[in-house]
């Protein structure tokens, strides 16, 4: 469910002016990230927990459809190669974002080349939400040309893609945003200082198509809060090419 | 009346506003006595105890307690060689039994097609499996001439099919069994009769129940019908209280047969597969030339099903081979569709491998299962091309390439082991109504398909652990949280399962994880037995 509390409206228009266009926040919406890339660990969740936040955000950000009379209640896909699924494990329902939960659909594929298949198809798919693939290393499959149709597939059809890299190298790509994740020390949480908080993810944009790099550290909103716009405002910390500031900000979870 | 009665299924007809303005149910059972038998001097093509049928022959078929008779002709059953006893007892009374293999799927197929032709005296039929029938006659008998003229004229049809066979009409379906196996042949009970009367001479088996409830009732002292309708209602209705199978529960057979209990049955219904075929006047041998065929027959189906007002399911691709060979592809659609150019699109993937040979000169293509799709607008303007696929339509083109298995979505499962939770269903299948997940319990982002060992130093063996070792790397745990402790589920597993305690936690980095530890120090199983301390799992990874 995707409430939108208050509306300082986003929207693709007002990304234009200038101000905004200095650098990336939560909660922009614009045709150019159809196509992200997180690179990301595989001793670790964080590249596909990132993956998925980006899209809720994206998705409550985007806001309501005026002319749907019910919430958005449509599949998402989540694409996983065999050594991606062996070493960083399969999607586990209970866990899933509450939203989310019974609209997946998991393909196992066992090459890198279905799973380019399946995301590929899944992109030309007008019924699905979004996807995410989870891709381990960099096979021969994932060319600059297998991103490319990727990129051309998400933006001809409006359907977004977050491609998850596990140990990989920063390859050539065609994507539209590129990630490097982490997994950043999580706050204390209200009763048990000893307990793991929620999460924290240190994500370093370095390549983007609109927006200088930068680094943020990134979580969920407050769960009680379910915020769709960001808490604070990001843009003010400078964000030039060369100083990669580090900025505490909050994204949006739905 | 005996508790409620569990009668599921949907009844014949939906409950007439006044019941007195129907004309009474008239329905006729044919019982074919000996129709293993009959079907075997069929493919032999012997009349009655002509050539091989004049000395004693029996039908036998492997069993898990040896080679047993499952029928016999009648010299065999005057020789001894009854229905049941095994094989080599039978021999020792007739060392002359010849014997044939029985075919009851035969039987039973045979069974199906003369359902449909005995439709030829009423409006629906109905299987009475293994070997009789059941036709709906209300208000036909007329046509016959009365229904007298209506059994005769059954009579004469199967005679001519040589089928031995045992008929009766009655109110019910239940009565019209009942009088076609046990009362004298040709018995009509009409309505006005009173049935219990009628009925009461006819054995407790007339009431088609099981055999050990018929052996509970012979140690009662109740042999006939008569005899249950003498005793007391409510002590029967105790005796079977817990019965609710209508087999197992005379009181529930009695009222079938006397038309208080509507007792329903599945009629059968002839259903036309689609089926198209193109004959070609050479022998293909190309690739290129069998992907037009094969859209050509898309085609001509997605047709076949428009004028039907239906989709295709499951379709099978026949191609017969000059040589003599068939080759079959089977597909199965997500959603029933008759769109000609993904239904060849997905055959196109499952024709890679095939060999041609000598070349194919029939192709056929049929549609096994299908399912009624509304007639829609096709697209119409030029942007269709953006619009993309359907789901079932993405859904058709993964599995073809990746496999049914491969493209799934998981559902919860009535269980509180990790793993257990969740079970993966075709993509599609809908949610079956489940108790969702407890909220407070956090569980992780991602499930590891099996737990992998660590290695862990802690405090005290049932403590906090302080630092582990995984694929090689060392953590050290900077927060943590715990037990959590999960028992085995013991109606399922081994005694020898331990239970769990599980961890979350949160190494320097702020890498999150889910471990356990598998049984405590002290529970005697496992690694305990021989003084090991538990093992540590890593099972899980957080965002």
């Amino acid at each position: 469910m995707f409430h939108r509390i208050d509306s300082p409206a986003v929207s693709p228009g007002s990304f234009a002016s200038p101000a905004q266009a200095q650098g990336w926040r939560p909660g922009i919406v614009s045709d150019e990230v159809a196509h992200g890339e997180i690179f990301a660990s595989a001793r670790e969740g964080t590249g596909a927990a990132m993956a998925l936040a980006l899209a809720q955000d994206r998705l409550a950000s985007a806001g309501l459809d005026p002319l749907a009379d019910m919430p958005d209640q449509r599949m998402w896909l989540w694409v996983q190669d065999r050594d991606a699924l062996r070493r960083s494990g399969r999607p586990y329902r209970p866990g899933l974002p509450r939203s989310l939960r019974h609209r997946l659909i998991h393909v196992a594929a066992s090459t890198a080349e279905d799973a380019l298949f399946a995301l590929e198809e899944g992109l030309r798919c007008r019924d699905l939400a979004f996807a995410i693939g989870e891709i381990s290393g960099n096979p021969k499959a994932l060319s600059f040309t297998a991103s490319r149709r990727l990129s051309l597939a998400a933006e001809r059809h409006g359907v977004p893609l977050w491609l998850v890299r596990l140990d990989a190298r920063r390859d050539l790509s065609s994507a539209r945003m590129r990630w490097q994740a982490s997994a950043a020390p999580s706050p204390q949480p209200r009763w048990n200082a000893a307990a793991p908080g929620a999460p924290r993810w240190r994500a370093e944009l370095f390549r983007a198509r609109g927006h200088p790099p930068g680094e943020w550290v990134l979580g969920p909103g407050n769960r009680e809060k379910l915020t769709a716009r960001p808490e604070e405002r990001l843009s003010e910390a400078p964000t030039g090419a060369q100083s990669k500031a580090r900025l505490e900000g909050r994204m949006a979870l739905a | 009346m005996p508790g409620p009665l569990p009668l599921t299924g949907t009844y014949p007809a939906a409950a007439p506003p006044d019941p007195a303005s129907l004309p009474p149910r008239r329905i006729l059972a044919i019982w074919l006595r000996d129709l293993a038998m009959d079907r075997w001097r069929l493919s032999q093509e012997l009349g009655l105890g002509e050539g091989a049928d004049a000395s004693p022959l029996a039908l036998v078929a492997e069993s898990a307690r040896g080679v047993r008779i499952t029928a016999a002709n009648a010299a065999g059953l005057a020789a001894g060689a009854n229905p049941g006893t095994a094989l080599a007892d039978a021999r020792t009374l007739c060392p002359a039994l010849a014997t044939a293999p029985s075919d009851p799927a035969g039987d039973l197929a045979f069974l199906e097609k003369l359902a449909l032709w005995a439709q030829r005296w009423g409006p629906w039929s109905a299987l009475d499996a293994p070997d009789g029938l059941i036709v709906d006659v209300t208000g036909v008998a007329h046509l016959f001439g009365g229904e007298e003229a209506l059994l005769a004229d059954v009579r004469a049809a199967l005679a001519r099919r040589h089928l031995a066979a045992r008929l009766a009409i009655a109110p019910t379906a239940g009565a019209a069994w009942a009088l076609a196996h046990y009362g004298p042949d040709g018995t009509v009970l009409l309505p006005q009769d009173n049935a219990v009367q009628r009925l009461a001479q006819l054995p407790v088996a007339a009431l088609r129940l099981d055999d050990d409830v018929l052996l509970v009732l012979r140690r009662l002292g109740l042999k006939r019908l008569g005899d249950l309708s003498g005793v007391a209602r409510d002590a029967l209705a105790r005796r079977f209280r817990n019965r609710r199978a209508p087999a197992a529960n005379p009181l529930i057979r009695m009222d079938q047969l006397l038309g208080m209990v509507p007792e329903p049955t599945l009629p059968v219904i002839e259903q036309h597969a689609p089926l198209v075929q193109r004959r070609l006047l050479e022998p293909i041998r190309h690739r290129d030339l069998l992907d037009r065929v094969v859209a050509d027959l898309a085609e001509d189906m997605a047709r076949v099903l428009e004028g039907r007002g239906l989709g295709a399911r499951r379709l099978e691709l026949g191609m017969w081979k000059v040589d003599g060979e068939v080759l079959v592809r089977r597909l199965e659609l997500a959603a029933p569709s008759r769109d000609s150019g993904h239904i060849s699109g997905l055959f196109g993937r499952h024709l890679d491998h095939i060999d041609a040979g000598f070349g194919i000169e029939m192709v056929r293509l049929r549609s096994m299962w299908s399912e009624n799709v509304a007639l829609s607008q096709g697209d119409i303007e030029a942007a269709a091309e953006g619009h993309g696929t359907s789901l079932a339509a993405f859904i058709d083109r993964l599995v073809a390439r990746l496999g049914a298995r491969a493209v799934r979505r998981p559902v919860l499962r009535a269980s509180h082991v990790p793993e257990r939770v969740q079970a993966w269903v075709g993509a599609l299948e809908p949610d079956k109504s489940s108790q969702e997940a407890f909220e407070f319990h956090h569980r992780p982002l991602k499930l590891l398909d099996n737990a992998e060992r660590i290695a862990v130093l802690y405090a005290s063996p049932d403590g906090l652990p302080r630092r582990f070792r995984w694929r090689g790397e060392v953590h050290e745990v900077a927060r943590a949280e715990g037990p959590e402790r999960i028992s085995p589920e013991w109606w399922r597993e081994r005694g020898s399962v331990r239970l769990r305690d599980y961890y979350r936690i949160e190494d320097g980095q702020g890498r999150r994880y889910w471990i356990y530890r598998d049984g405590i120090a002290g529970d005697g199983r496992g690694g305990d037995a021989v003084g090991r301390p538990p093992d540590w799992f890593l099972q899980g990874l957080w965002g």
